[in-house]
């Protein structure tokens, strides 16, 4: 359930401790209405995006006509925000339920591959190619909540094992070389990506992304699932005093992750019109549990939002886009990443105390 | 007060030889318990006396070591929480089983939402969930609020609240007065008394402030060492009475061990 949406209807409501009630109305309610916003966090990620959009569009004094061109958007949308999004609203869901996938970057990398190797060396039909490359993200995903949820080891520790072993996996099955995609794939491949299809008109990405952010936003905060989520990741004890069956959630948001995560890989693949043994891999998954972290979402569990998460793959995939259309050096882009991060988390950790001390 | 000495046929609930065992450590060793149609239970006991212990077996949280559990001198097997609620169990936790990043509201439908599918009714369970809390004469700011705003008293209210939304036939209270206010304890007390006077919903109900609890009770069960050790009509002990059992029994642990160690 969306933390922030909760918090300002509550918010609403209740008079008791919404402000210095009564005296000066007007400075009253303008503490109200800024500490409204405040508390969206949503608000606040897509503010930042909004501001870097228009920096990277004014910067040079007048309207940057390479960064609102049609190549670049498609280069901004849906080459480097929409798997960034993607991959982030498992791991959303994931950090939600107290839980971090760290291998999804491979199982990315693997879903190409699984692809390739069922078409090319078991002619399986193509459609089936890439369903089995997308079961494979999803069993992937199973094998580790199973060693998670059922053999007990933390998440951090059974995901960095499994990343591990589909690296190795990749590159033996793949003696670590590119591949083409398969001609035969190519008609169904227009579902994912259309880039080399229908020369640089690939919007296929983003608008996969969009609609599975909105789906997942509905998801988190009005289906049972979402709430159970929520529970999970914010009393573990309360959830299964209250019956809620713990480890199906853990378990169903695993899964979820891996299968956005060989989603992506496929998807990529076909935009790139090749298989890469070096897509994927941490990166993209660093730059989503990032994304979910500028967006509000706590690594403690019971807290996040879908909404969030997807302005602040924004944030990432402006600045990257941006340093590179302004001609700047790619170098000290981690050490902006870094910041954001930071600063979000100190911002989430101060709101959330300063909220705390204004309920009382 | 209407006593009921309930015989085994108006039993709702009966446990036969009762023990639960956590690895090395033995919580409950023999507990035969009844409780009648209609009736409340107080159960009291010392700190680790294994009152929590047998609730949550009662409710379907933990399965028992060994033992039978007979619901209407039928015996039955609790699978789940969900299977126990199926079968006219509800309860209140010591914990109260609350998450503070959630709503009152979305607390007090939790795992029992109302859906209309894919989507949770939210407006209905709002209205459902403001309608009982009035009902039962329980204050929260808001049921959009979230638990964590909620002062201890108020998360019990809510939790016991919730506990009888299903019209449960056996409810099980684990202390729901542990952190009330006078006031506030007598909303929960009242609340046992109307449900008491409907007759049909029987109560466990257990509790550390004898005095409090005697005038609800139509018998008191005591625990001692993982076992029943006292089983009387409310009407014939007092709180007194109860406080100097625990006490002598407290001495005479005391003075056993002295002697071990002399
Ligand atoms: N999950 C558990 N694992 C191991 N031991 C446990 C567990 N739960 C309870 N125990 C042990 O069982 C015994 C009984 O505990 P229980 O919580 O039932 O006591 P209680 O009578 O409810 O006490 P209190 O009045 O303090 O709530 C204690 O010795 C406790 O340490
Ligand atoms: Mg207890």
């Amino acid at each position: 359930m969306s933390e922030t949406t909760q918090q300002s209807t509550g918010e609403l409501g209740t008079s008791p401790g919404g402000g210095p009630g009564g005296t000066g109305g007007a400075t009253a309610s303008l503490w109200r209405g800024a500490s409204m916003l405040l508390r969206q966090r949503e608000l606040t990620v897509f503010v930042v995006a909004v501001a870097l959009f228009l920096y990277f569009l004014f910067s040079s004094g007048q309207v940057n006509t390479a960064f609102i061109g049609q190549t670049n958007l498609i280069n901004l949308l849906s080459t480097i925000a929409a798997p960034i999004i993607i991959i982030a609203l498992g791991e959303v869901m994931l950090l939600i339920s107290g839980e971090i996938d760290l291998s999804v970057g491979f199982i990315y990398t693997l879903a190409p591959y699984i692809m390739y190797f069922t078409v090319q060396y078991y002619h399986v039909p193509p459609l089936l190619g890439i369903i089995l490359g997308l079961v494979m993200g999803i069993v992937v995903g199973w094998l580790n909540a199973f060693l998670t949820v059922t053999l007990g080891l933390p998440s951090f520790i059974t995901t960095l094992g499994t990343g591990f072993i589909l690296w190795g996996i990749v590159d033996t099955t793949s003696h670590a070389e590119p591949v083409p995609i398969p001609p035969s794939t190519m008609g169904v491949g227009k579902i994912f990506s259309t880039e080399q299809l229908v020369s640089s008109t690939n919007w296929n990405s983003i608008i996969w992304a969009v609609a599975l952010t909105v789906i997942m936003h509905l998801v988190l905060t009005r289906t049972r699932w979402g709430l159970h989520t929520v529970a999970v990741g914010g009393n573990l004890l309360a959830a299964r005093e209250a019956g809620i069956h713990v480890n199906r959630i853990k378990y169903g948001n695993f899964m979820l992750t891996g299968l956005f995560g060989a989603l992506v890989g496929i998807q990529v693949a076909f935009a790139n019109n090749s298989i890469d043994p070096t897509a994927g891999q941490y990166t993209p998954m660093f730059y989503s549990v990032a994304a979910a972290v500028i967006g509000g979402t706590a690594m403690l569990g019971g807290v996040g939002t879908i909404i969030g998460a997807f302005f602040g793959s924004f944030v990432i995939a402006l600045v990257e886009d941006g340093f590179n259309i302004l001609g700047f050096s790619a170098n000290p882009l981690p050490i902006i990443y870094g910041t954001a991060i930071l600063v979000a988390m100190i911002a989430n950790v101060q709101l959330t105390r300063l909220r705390e001390r204004g309920s009382r | 007060m209407s006593t009921t000495a309930s015989d085994n046929a108006t039993d709702v609930l009966r446990v036969e030889h009762l023990s639960k065992s956590y690895g090395a450590v033995t919580a409950l060793t023999d507990i035969n318990l009844r409780l009648g149609k209609g009736e409340v239970l107080g159960l009291i006991g010392d700190n680790g006396a294994g009152k929590s212990t047998l609730l949550k077996i009662l409710c379907g949280f933990q399965p028992p070591t060994s033992g039978s559990i007979f619901l209407e001198g039928r015996e039955v097997q609790l699978k789940s929480v969900n299977h126990a609620r199926s079968l006219g169990i509800d309860a209140v936790y010591q914990d109260l089983a609350m998450v503070n990043q959630l709503t009152v509201c979305e607390n007090m439908f939790l795992n029992r939402e109302k859906i209309r599918w894919p989507l949770l009714s939210t407006r209905t369970m709002r209205r459902e969930a403001q309608k009982r809390l009035d009902e039962m004469g329980v204050r929260v700011p808001d049921v959009n609020a979230r638990v964590a705003k909620l002062s201890g008293g108020q998360r019990q209210a809510v939790a016991v609240a919730r506990s009888v939304f299903s019209d449960p036939k056996i409810l099980l209270l684990d202390e729901p007065l542990a952190a009330m206010g006078v006031k506030e304890g007598t909303i929960i007390l009242d609340l046992v008394q109307k449900l008491k006077q409907r007759g049909d919903v029987s109560i466990i109900i257990i509790a550390h402030n004898y005095g409090q609890v005697l005038d609800v009770c139509d018998r008191v069960n005591m625990i001692q060492g993982g076992q029943i050790t006292l089983d009387k009509r409310a009407d014939e002990t007092s709180a007194q009475e109860l406080t100097d059992l625990v006490v002598a029994e407290y001495r005479r642990a005391m003075e056993e061990r002295q002697q071990q160690s002399a």
